[in-house]
């Protein structure tokens, strides 16, 4: 149905020309759902561009082919273009809020379409493009066709979207990163909601993803994209089972599924022993009764509805939930930075809740309870070098200065793995790997007794994640930290933490060991987060530690 | 680690290095350094090395158009129009400079306060700026100096008000999205009060785009000062400034002598039009994405 | 529309906010007024005062009674309309103010349309094609813009046009001494003239009228012509432009309907800024072309130390701007559906 032979696109910068896509071939069948999946700048996202002839300016087609039945895509005029796009072929994209004209009534935006592509008139348009909603699973279209897009959800906004996409019967979906930024139930939902109507309609489809655990589940077959040129490709089974190539081997090991460690994310010959952790059952931090309220615009928001948990020392609890449960702001009273309306906060004895979070930077706790930042690129002052950055936390609290600050920043660097030619390079000359250690050293440079990771590896790349992940345990280990990581990743929390706290509207809904709470969860919330977590396929491969030999994908429960 | 040898960075570059990469793609931003450098060069040297007192009167020389004697011609009481023009440089420099000083440091400091504590604090301030602003600023300059009385400190004082709430709106968005940032609150955990981590964490940050409005602020201070003396505020005759010249030289256009007032006309528009050139280019320097 | 309780009570709010700044700016306009350097009372009582007539000013105009008293009186004062008496002109500032300000009004609109006339097409020509010789043009036209002197640009046009090529009349008011001034109804020369059906006048008045509001124009065009070519590369980079491509949909649709609605909303809001420029230099282009409007009024008025007349004239023009900004929010209300929900 669609042939793409050799193509390659390169963008005009004003620093030259940069190859984004160098010599692809791929074919799509009728029926097919197509996954391509890549990190960002491997020319995945671009791809899809160069078929709808819809680049940037700047970028064009340098060679290749491509064509969708029998169409020559690249080289016909722009007015054949515009009645393929659409209604041949037609795309969704990621952050729909911002994809959706946001000054335009959606059932309008659904309408230009429809009338553009002559498949309505002025008078069914209105009952065309609320049909088209309707077949988007939109429950009260009629008045959803009213509404503006800041009046709707992300999840709604993704639907509309789709709406646009299908109004016209197109045979070719292309779904560009679908459910980037969406809730895990969202986009559990939404993925659902698009396979469906890709099966019922007979439809082909590319689904374009970083998440190669979301593509092996959706997808008949899965491309793997690596700086603009195609590494590998295969059914999502095999490419789980036996990945061919170096990169697809290192992507596959770092995907975290069930029942693996958090040492097999790495590739073989980094894995070392799992360290051995010392929990003991004396309570580090204990929480009683918190509550958080905020004055909101109509009226009280509670953030958080009394919640009590405890953190044995050497222990590492997660916090777990979607965005608004509250699970943030119960991270930022516990590291001081927010004041609780009421409860307890006991740490060592002592109930900190009581300091005021603006007098807790002179408090002599301050350098016990640390953090480890959500964006590690927004956690550091981009006019500070590393060394700077790192000396910060050892310069106010710890008072040192000279040679040995020197000395004790060169060891946290050596500690977290940053290479000390790195020391003096700003924030925009490290990559993303490299910050997150920056963070991280800057967290632990004072040894604190308590550390609260806020979705340390939310904005690395999975393989990045993998080596981020095994430095957070191996110093768990080493410096005998306790962590509570608050983390909406319900994989990560169970490679990370003993103990599980699930979080919904400021209220805790359950809690226990890591273990029971992924294998045998009781509330209903819990059993919905878990269903929605993408599975990726089991894998047969033996390595040294393990011995896997469940192969089948979905009858594995997620657990440790 | 295997990740760290598997992903090298570009480079390092210093900002140096960035500036000059960005020169050489921008020509118009390298011959506005230049005009930027001479015209300093003329405040500072200029009233040295002029041809002419330019207070003197020659009546017997009056009205003289350009000449190789007199480049800019002479004026209705004989005095050479070009050192007058150059001589001028360094009081129309001086107000503005003075006027956009005053303004950053008045506009950061509460800029920072309302951008960082917010609450009542920001709202008092906002509402401070809208009644500011709620003026045309020009007319707000002139009913500030006629009520204050004419002379150049007003004139200064007047240009400074103005310029303020530009300033103070700008820190306070820049402070305001970065007071939650990820290394604001972690200069919090490191001990850090809130003073320090306003002062030292957050406020370099918004210098960058205060550095562009304090360039393009320079070029709309020196046409204000040199609106207020046309109309006759602040400078008074026969002091040399390119506004009063320009207005006494209006009075001859209709007759033909032009050169009273298109030279010093012509000064103002380029000093303006540097300042206007720089602010651009070090938007450029700054923030590549906000290129328009 | 949909539901539009949320909207009527943001814009009852918008109306509800420019009290404060009305207060404001009455409050400063009224320490302008008492914060004469000097005694002000002085400078009432004329330079003939002796130290008794000073006296007598004095007790005329309540300065010798508390502050907060003299504000109230003033405030008093301003609600009957009055601005105090000019010394120069020997009538009330309020009635000066309102005879002289159509003048002002004709030009200034004149020139703001002819801004936005010229500046949106350019800008968005040069936001759809950059690169080219028109985003050039722009760039120039931008930047020069906003560096010309009003005062200077009008003196130059006047000499070529007038002693140069000749083909402009005199700079000296709005209307030749050979044609009669059109029947007072607007006090717009242009509307009044065509509602006589006055033609030879109107086209007099036009002619006076177009370098003035050129001069204007030239510089209030610049800020208008970059938020346009900006703001309009802003809403052609977006996704929902992406989407808009992605789904198929024709050139003028996408441009018009979804990125120049788009673009419109930072326009719109720029042009508070631009009036503010406009009426600022509005009076220095009266003063070049011996406009009789109030802008002009004022400039003569500090010449003789008239700071009643000038006073009156600073809250004036203070007022009207904030009445101009009312109607761009408002306008900016009915554009814009987000208005009312959003959570600021």
């Amino acid at each position: 149905m669609l042939t793409v032979k050799d193509l390659a696109v390169s963008f005009q910068t004003r620093r030259g020309e940069v190859d984004a896509v160098r010599g692809i071939s791929f074919e799509v069948s009728k029926g097919e759902i197509l996954g391509i999946v890549g990190e960002s700048g491997s020319g995945k996202s671009v791809t899809s561009y160069a078929l709808m002839r819809i680049l940037d300016a700047g970028g064009t087609i340098k060679a290749g082919e491509a064509t969708y039945s029998g169409l020559d895509l690249r080289r016909s005029a722009e007015r054949d273009m515009r009645d393929i796009r659409g209604r041949e072929i037609s795309m969704i994209f990621q952050n729909p809020r911002a994809a959706l004209n946001p000054i335009r009534k959606v059932g309008h935006q659904i309408e230009d379409v429809l009338r553009h592509h002559a498949r309505a008139t002025r008078y069914d348009a209105r009952a065309k493009a609320i049909a088209a909603l309707e077949a988007v699973k939109i429950k009260d279209a009629e008045a959803r066709y009213n509404a503006y897009p800041f009046e709707l959800s992300g999840g709604m906004c993704q639907r509309i979207v789709c709406a646009i996409a299908l109004a016209c019967d197109p045979r070719l979906l292309i779904a560009d990163e679908p459910t980037t930024g969406l809730d895990i139930t969202t986009q559990k939902a939404v993925m659902d909601l698009v396979r469906d109507l890709i099966r019922e309609r007979e439809m082909s489809s590319i689904l374009i993803t970083h998440d190669l655990g979301l593509a092996a589940q959706y997808c008949d077959r899965i491309l793997v994209m690596k700086d603009g040129v195609i590494v590998e490709q295969g059914d999502p089974v095999q490419i789980f089972s036996t990945p061919q190539h170096p990169y697809s081997r290192k992507r596959v090991d770092a995907t975290p599924r069930a029942g693996t460690g958090v040492r097999s994310l790495l590739p073989p010959e980094d894995r070392s022993a799992e360290p051995i952790l010392k929990i003991s059952d004396q309570p580090l931090l204990e929480v009683r009764d918190l509550t958080k309220t905020y004055a909101g615009k109509s009226g009280p928001v509670h953030a958080v509805k009394g919640i009590s948990f405890t953190v044995n020392q050497g222990q590492c609890v997660g916090l777990v939930g979607e965005s608004g449960c509250g699970k943030s702001t119960t991270s930022e009273i516990l590291v001081r930075l927010m004041d609780a309306t009421s409860g307890e906060v006991i740490f060592d004895g002592d109930d900190i809740a009581r300091v005021p979070a603006r007098a807790f930077a002179k408090d002599r706790r301050r350098a016990d309870i640390q953090m480890v930042f959500q964006d590690a690129t927004d956690s550091l002052n981009p006019r500070h070098t590393a060394r700077q950055t790192i000396a910060e936390p050892l310069r106010r609290l710890g008072r040192m200065r000279g040679a040995k600050l020197t000395a004790r920043i060169e060891e946290l660097a050596i500690l977290v793995g940053l290479p000390l030619s790195l020391l003096d390079r700003f924030p925009h000359q490290l990559s993303g790997g490299q910050k997150a250690r920056v963070g991280i050293a800057r967290a632990v440079a004072l040894e604190p007794k308590f550390l609260i990771l806020d979705e340390p590896t939310a904005a690395l790349d999975v393989s990045i994640q993998a080596v981020v992940l095994n430095l957070l345990v191996d110093l768990r280990a080493k410096l005998g930290l306790s962590y509570l990581s608050v983390s909406h990743d319900l994989h990560v929390v169970r490679l990370l933490c003993d103990h599980v706290i699930v979080m919904k509207d400021g209220e805790i809904v359950e809690q226990g060991p890591a273990q029971d709470v992924m294998s045998n969860p009781q509330s209903d919330y819990t059993k919905s987060l878990l269903a929605a977590a993408p599975k990726p396929p089991q894998r047969r491969v033996i390595t040294e530690e393990n011995d896997l030999e469940n192969i089948n994908a979905d009858a594995v429960a997620l657990h440790a | 680690m295997t990740e760290i040898s598997q992903h090298p960075v570009a480079k390092p570059r210093g900002n140096f290095d960035h500036i000059l990469y960005v020169l050489r793609g921008n020509p118009v931003t390298l011959i506005a350094f230049g005009m930027f450098a001479l015209l300093i060069f003329s405040a500072v040297f200029g009233p040295a090395l002029v041809p002419y007192d330019p207070l003197a009167t020659n009546a017997t020389n009056a009205l003289q158009p350009p000449s190789a004697a007199h480049w800019f011609g002479t004026d209705n009481v004989g005095r050479d129009v070009f050192s007058r023009v150059i001589v001028a440089t360094r009081l129309d420099l001086s107000i503005s400079v003075a006027a956009v000083a005053l303004s950053f440091v008045v506009g950061s400091i509460l800029g920072c306060i309302a951008g960082y504590w917010g609450g009542w604090l920001d709202i008092i301030l906002n509402r401070f700026l809208d009644t500011i602003m709620a003026f045309p600023l020009f007319v707000l300059a002139m009913g500030i100096v006629a009520a204050l009385g004419n002379t150049i400190e007003n004139i200064i004082y007047a240009t400074a008000i103005i310029n303020m709430p530009f300033y103070a709106r700008l820190v306070r968005a820049e402070v305001n999205i970065r007071r939650d940032a990820g290394f604001a609150r972690a200069a919090k955990l490191a001990g850090n009060s809130d003073l320090r981590v306003l002062a030292f964490h957050i406020f370099p940050n918004a210098l960058p785009p205060m550095m562009v409005q304090v360039s393009l602020n320079l070029g709309w201070a020196i046409l204000n000062a040199a609106g207020l003396s046309f109309i006759g505020l602040g400078v008074s005759p026969p002091t040399a400034e390119w506004g009063i010249m320009v207005a006494e030289g209006a009075n001859f256009i209709v007759s033909g002598e032009w050169w009273l007032a298109v030279f010093p006309g012509l000064w103002l528009m380029i000093a303006v039009f540097t300042f206007n050139l720089l602010g651009d280019g070090l938007r450029d320097i700054v923030d590549p994405r906000k290129r328009t | 529309m949909l539901s539009s309780a949320p909207r009527l009570r943001a814009i009852l709010l918008r109306m509800a906010q420019s009290v404060p700044v009305v207060v404001g700016v009455v409050v400063i306009s009224f320490l302008l007024t008492r914060a004469l350097p000097g005694d002000p009372a002085v400078y009432f009582a004329g330079v003939t005062a002796d130290a008794e007539s000073i006296e007598q000013t004095r007790v005329a105009m309540g300065l010798d009674r508390p502050l907060l008293q003299q504000f109230f009186s003033y405030v008093g004062d301003l609600l009957q309309g009055d601005l105090g008496q000019s010394l120069s002109s020997g009538r009330s500032v309020a009635e000066d103010l309102a005879k002289r300000l159509p003048a002002s009004l004709e030009l200034t609109l004149t020139a703001l349309l002819l801004a936005i006339a010229i500046a949106v097409p350019l800008g968005v020509l040069a936001a759809t094609r950059p690169g080219t010789s028109v985003d050039h043009l722009c760039r120039v036209i931008v930047t020069a813009g906003v560096s010309l002197p009003t005062f200077f640009t009008g003196i130059l046009l006047i000499y070529i046009f007038y002693y140069l090529l000749g083909i402009a009349p005199s700079p000296l008011g709005r209307l030749d001494f050979i044609y009669l001034d059109p029947d007072h109804v607007t006090g717009f020369y242009l509307i009044d003239a065509a509602l006589m059906g006055d033609w030879e006048t109107w086209r007099g008045a036009a002619k006076q009228l177009i370098l003035p509001a050129s001069t204007l124009a030239l510089f209030t065009l610049a800020p208008v012509a970059r938020m346009t070519r900006a703001a309009m590369l802003t809403a052609l980079s977006s996704d929902f432009i992406r989407t808009a491509r992605a789904a198929g949909l024709s050139n003028p649709t996408i441009l018009y309907r979804y990125a120049f609605r788009n673009a419109l909303l930072p326009v719109v809001t720029t042009l508070g800024m631009v009036f503010s420029f406009a009426l600022g230099a509005n009076v220095l282009v009266e003063k070049v072309f011996a406009w009789p409007g109030i802008g002009s009024y004022a400039v003569e008025a500090l010449v003789v130390s008239d700071y009643a007349a000038v006073q009156g004239f600073v809250l004036a023009m203070a007022l009207l701007f904030v009445a101009l900004n009312l109607v761009i929010d408002l306008l900016y209300t009915a554009i814009d559906p987000r208005i009312g929900f959003s959570s600021r």
